[in-house]
């Protein structure tokens, strides 16, 4: 019964507390109906942009300020240390492997899956039923990483090769003459690779859609110029399908490099960063959280930051140049 | 080398279709010969010229350039040009870039492939824009970018598939005399789509025209005009269209509501009923104190000519006809005058509706 009524209050505390926005935002709107003359556009703005500018100060630019101050400070967050925390990251010896693990995410992942995401754009494109084949390649698109990663755990999955195999690929390699696999996730320096492959799977889908969407988009007589012209298969693929569709090419892979830069949940869940498998954000992740090292877990978040702002950047201005361009 | 082109009983269905897309086309397009294939939409005009682009798949026959068997030679190989009717330029290339990618592909030498897109944007006003991108250039810049890249290629045989369509009403008459001074000067036989019988009529060295797949006739625009070999081809050619009468054979001629047109009797024996169509150009209809009787519905004073237009009762329900007023004063609409044929052709009231005069 006290629960009960506990749960009751709390209900209502929220009811309260939603009514309360509400009327705040009725009397805001009032008084910004109200103005007149000079005072009309200031009031204007301020009635739309002001809840925005609120929120986006509270959640991420109070957030991003204090993350920064933070990398300059100690542990505990009461004394600065200057670029202590930003040299810790560079200089350590211990930090290289997640430091060289993360730039071979971000140049093989990214590749990777924009490179078979094209070439199954290309291949789906001229079959009968595409929807189908193309719905279950992007269907990975809906997991999330961390659902992806158990599935994937399944497949790594180690046994003693003399018992009953339950990992699909130690199954798979015994039958193609493998006698001993090697323990997958444990496996020096390949795990890295499994694990993006895991990345690689889901992103495809992503970046086959985008692409076959537009290859699509070349008008056929186009096509069909280019083959009077003599161009087919792989001249007409290099000098007329890739240009045209290469703005979406460049939009799709800074796209998955910039969720590669951030990978956290599939390498959290798989290996919890060992076994020589750890990157930038699960360090950040394990140094503020783990160690409570706020200092160098906000070093780490900023040097993640500095990573995305350029291209971040060029993706935008690759947005912009094609619509000028339309 | 420019080459000769011909259609031997080719045929086009459709799979899922029953009815021929293009059914039994028989066709010689002469060595520098400009031909223009013509017809009203859905006619199979764009599919014939999309079979000898090798574009589009043969049911039966056999296409030839020159002495080559192409029936089953994949386009590449076909050493045609082709201009497609929403010119299709490479938006990534200038438009030199556009002009010299055939020849880049075939692995022409450098300094001829430079000479050759230097004469062809000459010949074609383009000399100051070959380094833009097709983005920046005005519909009929783009369309002459589309023509210089078939010239470039000096290949057997040019394909164009109503490339004056997407250009407005003055430069299409512009462009229209240039094109054909362009062929004439080139000499490289010419396959020419268009469903506007006009530019058919001032282009082509022959038209042939397309009517649900099957050719109708193909002849010179004046024969086409003179001698039509059916009811279809007679209306089509010619504007205003010539006017059509369906009417009943009577002694020593036809019957126009009590009006005797004489016709001899030896074409009204090679009728297959009682009726006839009459078909009269709209300049052979004179207004006159004797002949067939007509409501008029509307005058068109154009300057030097006058049309009249009214609804006419025949056996087969009220037809529409156009007359010239001759610098009479026009009629009234609403009143009734009388018209009178100068010169007939007589078609066959059934079946093709084939010529019998």
């Amino acid at each position: 019964m006290e629960e009960l009524t506990a749960g009751l209050t709390k209900v209502g505390t929220g009811l309260a507390a939603v009514a309360i926005f509400l009327g705040l935002l009725l009397v805001i709107f009032f008084i910004g109906a109200r103005a007149k003359g000079k005072l009309q556009f200031p009031a204007a703005m301020i009635v739309f942009l002001g809840p925005a500018i609120l929120l986006l100060a509270y959640g991420l630019i109070a957030p991003a300020f204090l993350t920064t101050v933070g990398s300059f400070q100690n542990p505990n967050g009461n004394e600065f240390v200057g670029f202590a925390n930003y040299s810790w990251i560079f200089t350590t010896e211990a930090n290289r492997t997640f430091l060289t693990n993360t730039a071979m995410w971000i140049i093989i992942a990214p590749l990777v899956s924009t490179g078979i995401g094209l070439m199954l754009a290309l291949l789906l494109d001229r079959m009968r039923r595409e929807s189908i084949s193309k719905s279950l390649i992007f269907m990975p698109m809906a997991i999330s990483f961390v659902g992806a990663g158990i599935i994937w755990g399944l497949v790594y999955e180690y046994r003693d090769p003399a018992e009953t195999q339950v990992g699909l690929l130690s199954q798979v390699v015994m039958w193609l003459g493998v006698e001993e696999p090697p323990n997958w996730l444990l496996w020096q320096p390949w795990n890295n690779f499994l694990l993006m492959v895991i990345m690689i799977w889901i992103q495809v889908g992503f970046a086959m859609v985008v692409l076959s969407a537009a290859i699509k988009a070349i008008p056929g007589d186009v096509v069909e110029a280019a083959e009077l012209d003599g161009a087919t298969g792989w001249k007409l693929f290099s000098r007329v399908t890739i240009p045209m569709v290469r703005g979406t090419l460049i939009v799709v892979f800074t796209t998955i490099m910039i969720a590669v830069l951030k990978i956290f949940d599939i390498v959290r869940t798989m290996t919890n960063g060992n076994f020589g498998t750890q990157v930038v954000a699960n360090e950040m992740y394990a140094q503020a959280f783990v160690q409570f090292d706020v200092g160098r877990g906000s070093a780490l978040a900023v040097v993640l930051f500095v990573a995305v702002i350029p291209l971040i950047a060029y993706n935008v201005i690759q947005l912009r140049k094609e619509r000028t361009i339309r | 080398m420019t080459q000769r082109v011909h259609y031997d009983d080719v045929s086009l269905v459709y799979p899922g279709s029953t009815k021929p897309a293009v059914s039994h086309l028989e066709l010689d397009i002469a060595e520098g010969e400009f031909l223009v294939l013509v017809g009203p939409s859905g006619c199979g005009k764009s599919t014939s010229l999309r079979m000898l682009a090798g574009l589009e798949p043969i049911s039966t026959g056999k296409i030839f350039i020159g002495d080559r068997d192409v029936t089953n030679v994949p386009a590449k190989d076909r050493d045609i040009a082709m201009v497609f009717q929403n010119y299709a330029l490479y938006p990534h290339m200038s438009v030199a870039e556009n002009m010299a990618f055939a020849l880049k592909i075939q692995k022409v030498a450098k300094d001829e492939i430079n000479r050759r897109v230097k004469d062809a944007a000459a010949l074609l006003d383009l000399t100051d824009y070959l380094e833009r991108k097709p983005k920046a250039l005005s519909g009929g810049q783009r369309q002459r970018v589309a023509m210089g890249r078939a010239i470039v290629r000096e290949p057997e045989v040019f394909l164009m598939d109503e490339p004056l369509s997407n250009l407005d009403a003055k430069l299409r008459v512009q462009t229209r005399t240039q094109i054909a001074a362009l062929q004439r000067r080139l000499g490289t036989t010419t396959l020419y789509v268009t469903h506007d019988q006009v530019e058919a009529m001032t282009m082509g060295d022959r038209v042939a025209v397309l009517k649900d797949g099957i050719l109708q006739q193909c002849a010179s625009p004046r024969e086409l005009y003179d001698n039509p070999a059916n009811a279809f081809v007679g209306t089509f050619i010619g504007s205003p269209s010539m006017n059509i009468i369906p009417s009943l054979i009577t002694e020593g001629g036809v019957d126009m509501n009590g009006f005797l047109v004489p016709i001899e009797r030896d074409i009204l024996g090679k009728a297959s009923g009682h009726e006839v169509i009459v078909g009269v150009r709209p300049e052979d209809l004179i207004l006159s104190a004797e002949g067939a009787e007509m409501t008029v519905t509307l005058v068109e004073e154009l300057g030097a000519d006058t049309y009249v237009y009214g609804t006419y009762p025949s056996p087969e329900g009220p037809v529409d006809l156009v007359a010239r007023g001759q610098g009479l004063a026009a009629p009234k609409i609403g009143t009734n005058v009388k018209v009178n044929p100068q010169r007939t052709y007589v078609f066959d009231a059934t079946g093709d509706q084939k010529r019998l005069s």
